[in-house]
């Protein structure tokens, strides 16, 4: 046990706190300094390092031609379709997972249901990668059970233009870890809905309508759109699932990145920096947006 | 508002519990089919014999246990520090754990290759062991946001500066107070971030594959690439496990204490 306490001895045997040099640091500053070095060795620098290299040309001078280059067609449509399922798997997650944790905490559902509900959205909400595409192609691919099924009753979805491998699939397969995320976070805000505040308003004469549309929505609205906004940046990182699924033949920009850095399919190494720039950027414009809402919304549920 | 069942709930849980077990009915019904005609447990049969399935998935459950190990070397010092000495940092401290659901594990393990090829100052990809310990690195990371959140919460339900105080006047220094004093306190809630991490790790794809190591993930990947009925017993199998890390986590928040000195 007597290294347990010797963080990052990996990397930066002179890091760890020691009795000796509390006389002349600052030792209060040298409690996090393992966290602190990891972090910018193994996070904040790699993530600098492709930033900074977006702004480069190949000789490693300042040029903007890679950002521009992002402007192509076909790069451009990548973004455009990651953007749209992440859009759309978050919104659908979020107005179904919402739903769902409504129904189990308001609907007057027997209490096991919902621990049980609670319990699976754990659970589900962490089954995401190359299984999940498994499972989804087990079931909707064109050999899947419910494919089978509904063609044995006369529905080819496959014939109607449904496919798995595509922009409706994906969204489908995705909503698979959104729904439960989504009923996982929006939860705790949900019961944080006072009992006094149904009464309060009961007594002054609201109708359930007017509670709801008066009292629980503006205090819900920063942790949902909060959540959603959470759940875009959740969909818009993600690669295992869509290229389990999909392979290569949905050109998401993960998946565009991913190929770049196997094989420089862009043929421009600083192209692949600019590519993982936009999507920082995007991520990061969401989570802006999140911890924004978030602030707003926990003045609220003290 | 507290009346009887509604038939909008009853629709919600119902359309919600379909689009759920559908899959999950579908997956396994899937992986009884290997043999023709009936069902059995040939695909698992053949996936537990098969030695590159023994082989990625030792090596993935290795990876995650020293992932866990590096998590908490990490994180119980530097949250515990932050309660105790530096509560002024703590906003910047959780906003660096939260980065990693900001920036795509794709994009970090792409920093990773440039950063720490044979050519830099610290060529931890030049060697396999390096680039282990890199995956081990990546995978901390990964799991940061919610080890820190875990052992935060943890370290909330125990009395830090109290706990401190008295080691001290008994003569601990740091490394007894920190690991025979703070560590065993919070141990539910490091475990709870465990379990968490390694439902994480055990099938993680992007970053395994972009390194090149043999882990459970790719081999998923390559198995659904070349096999029909092989990868729905795969998938059954690793909801199992996500299924088993959860209810631990679940079992174990019965054990974790409500507020403060409550014990």
């Amino acid at each position: 046990m007597a290294d347990v306490t010797a963080p990052g001895t990996a990397i930066a045997p002179s890091a760890p706190p020691t009795a000796r040099t509390a006389a002349r640091f600052p030792t209060r500053w040298l409690g996090i300094a393992p966290f602190i070095l990891f972090a910018l060795l193994f996070l904040i620098l790699p993530t600098l390092y492709l930033i900074v290299g977006a702004f480069q040309n190949a000789d490693g001078a300042f040029s903007l031609n890679s950002i521009r280059d992002l402007f192509t067609p076909s790069i451009l449509a990548a973004y455009w379709i990651s953007i749209k399922v992440s859009f759309a798997s978050a919104i659908i997650g979020a107005l179904a997972g919402l739903a769902i944790a409504i129904a189990i905490i308001r609907g007057g559902l027997p209490e096991w249901l919902r621990s049980t509900t609670i319990t699976f959205s754990g659970v589900a909400s962490n089954f995401a990668g190359v299984p999940l595409a498994f499972a989804f192609l087990a079931t909707l691919g064109r050999l899947g059970l419910v494919t089978v099924l509904l063609n044995e009753i006369g529905i080819n979805i496959y014939r109607l233009g449904f496919n798995i491998l595509s922009f409706w699939g994906l969204t489908l397969t995705y909503l698979f870890f959104q729904i439960p995320l989504m009923v996982v976070i929006i939860t705790p805000a949900i019961d944080g809905l006072k009992k006094e505040w149904g009464e309060a308003a009961a007594t002054l004469g609201a109708s359930t309508l007017q509670y709801w549309r008066m009292v629980v929505i503006p205090v819900l609205w920063p942790s949902f759109l909060g959540t959603l906004v959470l759940l875009f940046a959740n969909a818009f990182g993600a690669i295992a699932t869509a290229y389990a699924l999909t392979g290569s033949s949905l050109n998401i920009v993960p998946i565009l990145l991913y190929a770049q850095i196997r094989g420089d399919v862009l043929h421009n190494p600083n192209l692949g920096y600019a590519l993982a720039f936009g999507m920082i950027v995007i991520t990061g414009l969401a989570n802006g947006f999140y911890i924004w809402f978030r602030t707003r919304s926990e003045r609220w549920l003290k | 508002m507290n009346r009887k069942s509604s038939p909008w709930a009853w629709l919600a849980f119902f359309v919600g519990a379909a689009y759920f077990l559908l899959p999950l009915i579908a997956t396994f019904e899937f992986s009884l089919r290997m043999e023709r005609g009936v069902y059995s447990f040939k695909a698992y049969q053949v996936v537990f014999g098969d030695p590159r399935f023994q082989e990625t998935f030792l090596y993935s459950v290795t990876v995650a246990i020293f992932t866990i190990l590096l998590g908490v070397l990490l994180v119980v010092p530097t949250a515990y520090w932050i309660r105790l000495r530096l509560p002024q940092l703590r906003p910047f401290v959780e906003f660096v754990t939260l980065l990693p659901l900001v920036i795509p594990a794709i994009v970090i393990v792409f920093g990773y290759i440039r950063m720490y090829g044979s050519n830099s100052p610290l060529p931890l990809l030049a060697s396999t062991g390096g680039t282990n310990v890199l995956l081990v690195i990546g995978y901390a990371m990964l799991s940061l946001p919610y080890m820190y959140r875990a052992v935060d919460t943890g370290l909330r339900t125990i009395d830090v500066r109290t706990l401190t105080e008295a080691a001290q006047i008994l003569g601990a220094g740091w490394v007894t107070i920190i690991g025979r004093i703070i560590l065993p306190n919070v141990l539910i809630a490091v475990l709870s971030g465990a379990f968490l991490t390694f439902a994480i790790v055990i099938g993680e794809f992007t970053m395994a594959s972009l390194l090149n190591r043999p882990a459970f993930g790719p081999y998923l990947q390559l198995v659904g690439a070349n096999r029909a009925y092989e990868p729905a017993a795969l998938a059954v199998i690793s909801f199992i496990i996500t299924w088993g890390c959860m209810s631990v986590i679940q079992v174990l928040a019965r054990f974790a204490p409500r507020s403060p000195n409550s014990r």
